[in-house]
């Protein structure tokens, strides 16, 4: 036992997506995804580019080493190398993401974001998902506006989504991958002190639960000084992910 | 060679309702808000504004200007929901075509480049394909017969964008670390108005910065406006950061009040009516 806390579980878990990824941009949006692949860059994948939030490449010291503004980032999406971590207002159990608005599109019951580059990345690029909080309010039967594409999806429009792929969606509860013969939503790992029951209350459809799940892994002591000392001095994670 | 220098009064005087009008900048950074607060000034309403959006389009929707919106997104960037746009959205005020954000940049680039449409893999299988039935997909001549989003030209009646420094001729240069898409919005247009930090000598804007540095170039700009702090309340780098307590009082605020209280005036009365709440606040 490491005495990790949930968040730093949340961020190891985030983290590991990007594992052998090689030399691709990470692009996490939201903190923890960021501490997570700012870990990945420090510790497993070292070759990992990463941006400062805005138009510059830099090393894990802040060293610029590239310049990615808007245009050439649109444009490196489409050449596939890259693999983002968005966020999710609301998916559902075939990884269909939704950040544009709640209720109908027509006349929203609330406006959100908008569909922002969630259409052209998951038809692109590897497209993982961060929810700090795991609802039925955000894992549900169907999103209201489908902005990132889903498996089911993808299967109905083959050759334009030949290069879809959604490795995995992270919560404050566990980790989720689509590791099942239709492609629909799995438990991959619990985070330690998270029951099945838990997950399954939560969650707003019929998840895939294999008979053995294994929890998500330790911190090393290395990983854990990295983001409790150098990554995230301030402890912001412990409000992003409660408990 | 012309003068193209003019007010931010004579630039806006120039447009009608009804136009089709683009916004340079992203979010809420680099955004032309000398021209917008010029435009909300006058009663030109009923606009197309194509824009990746911030507090332009907040703003724009707000006073009841838009009647259809081309966007993938509005945000404040440090907050991320841009409210007067949620809440112009939520009563139904506007049209939205909805697309993602490298369709818009195709967009952009069909329409400086004088072509119908640009094919891009983005859009297939997410709803922007249902939320806007007038999308048409074109399928590859080639070998490989991929079918993919023929994105339509964003061709625009006129363009606003905000860079730091330009000349009088209509040479635009930004400093910041990103062009975002100033220059094709000013390429996309009939007619462009450039708003800058300062305005000088041509001479003087390669002494400052490389020659890659010049994003816009002349022969697309119709109108240069000096206004410095214009971008204000987004941000202006290396010039200015974002006035974040300003924008978090712009959020939190009833667009009636805010409108009241900021922008009755001219640009003078703008900035003199900022700075006597930042003295209130200190």
């Amino acid at each position: 036992m490491s005495g990790a806390t949930r968040a730093e579980y949340c961020v190891i878990a985030c983290a590991e997506a990007w594992r052998g990824a090689g030399e691709i941009l990470a692009s996490p949006m939201g903190l923890v995804p960021s501490l997570g692949a700012r870990l990945a860059r420090r510790t497993f994948a070292p070759d990992l580019l990463l941006t400062d939030g805005e138009a510059l490449l830099v090393g894990p010291d802040g060293t610029v080493e590239g310049w990615l503004p808007y245009r050439q980032h649109l444009a490196l999406v489409t050449g596939g190398r890259r693999h983002v971590m968005m966020g999710a207002s609301q998916i559902d159990r075939y990884g269909n993401q939704n950040i544009s608005c709640v209720g109908d599109w027509a006349r929203p019951r609330r406006q959100l974001l908008g569909v922002r580059g969630a259409p052209v990345n998951t038809l692109n690029n590897a497209t993982s998902y961060w929810v700090p909080r795991h609802s039925r309010r955000v894992f549900v039967e169907k999103v209201d506006m489908v902005c990132g594409v889903g498996y089911d999806r993808a299967a109905a429009h083959h050759a334009a989504a030949r290069f879809h792929r959604l490795p995995r969606v992270v919560s404050d509860l566990g980790v989720f991958d689509f590791a099942t013969p239709d492609r629909s939503m799995r438990l991959a790992s619990l985070h330690p002190g998270v029951t099945v029951e838990q997950v399954e209350e939560a969650t707003g459809f019929a998840l895939a639960v294999p008979e053995e799940v294994p929890y998500t892994r330790e911190p090393s002591a290395e990983e854990l000084r990295l983001i409790r000392e150098v990554l995230d001095p301030e402890n912001a994670r412990a409000r992003e992910v409660r408990g | 060679m012309s003068d193209k220098t003019m007010t931010a009064e004579e630039a806006v005087a120039r447009l009608e309702s009804g136009m089709t009008l683009g916004i340079g900048g992203w979010g809420s950074r680099r955004k032309p808000m000398a021209l917008v607060r010029a435009l909300l000034r006058t009663e030109i309403t009923d606009l197309t504004v194509v824009s990746y959006g911030g507090p332009d389009v907040g703003m724009l929707a707000a006073a009841g200007r838009v009647r259809k919106l081309v966007a993938a997104f509005a945000t404040l960037d440090s907050i991320p929901l841009e409210p007067h746009f949620r809440a112009a959205r939520e009563r139904g005020a506007f049209e939205l075509m909805e697309v993602d954000e490298a369709m818009f940049m195709w967009g952009l680039h069909a329409a400086a480049n004088r072509l119908p449409f640009l094919p891009v893999r983005a859009g297939i299988g997410s709803d922007v394909m249902r939320v806007n039935p007038s999308l048409r997909t074109v399928t590859s001549p080639y070998d490989d017969g991929e079918t993919f989003v023929a994105m339509p030209a964003l061709r625009m009646d006129a363009a606003f964008v905000h860079v730091n420094r330009a000349d009088r001729l209509g040479n635009g240069q930004y400093l910041g670390p990103d062009p975002y898409f100033d220059d094709l919005f000013c390429e996309a247009a009939d007619t462009a108005y450039v708003s800058c930090e300062r305005i000088v000598d041509t001479a003087e804007l390669t002494k400052e910065a490389p020659p890659q540095s010049l994003l816009i170039k002349r022969h697309v700009v119709t109108g240069v406006v000096e206004a410095p702090n214009g971008a204000h309340f987004t941000s202006c780098a290396p010039d200015y950061a974002r006035d974040e307590p300003f924008q978090k009082r712009y959020a939190g605020t009833a667009w009636p009040e805010f409108a009241e209280r900021f922008l009755t005036g001219d640009e003078h009365a703008y900035q003199e009516a900022v700075r006597a709440w930042r003295e209130e606040e200190a």
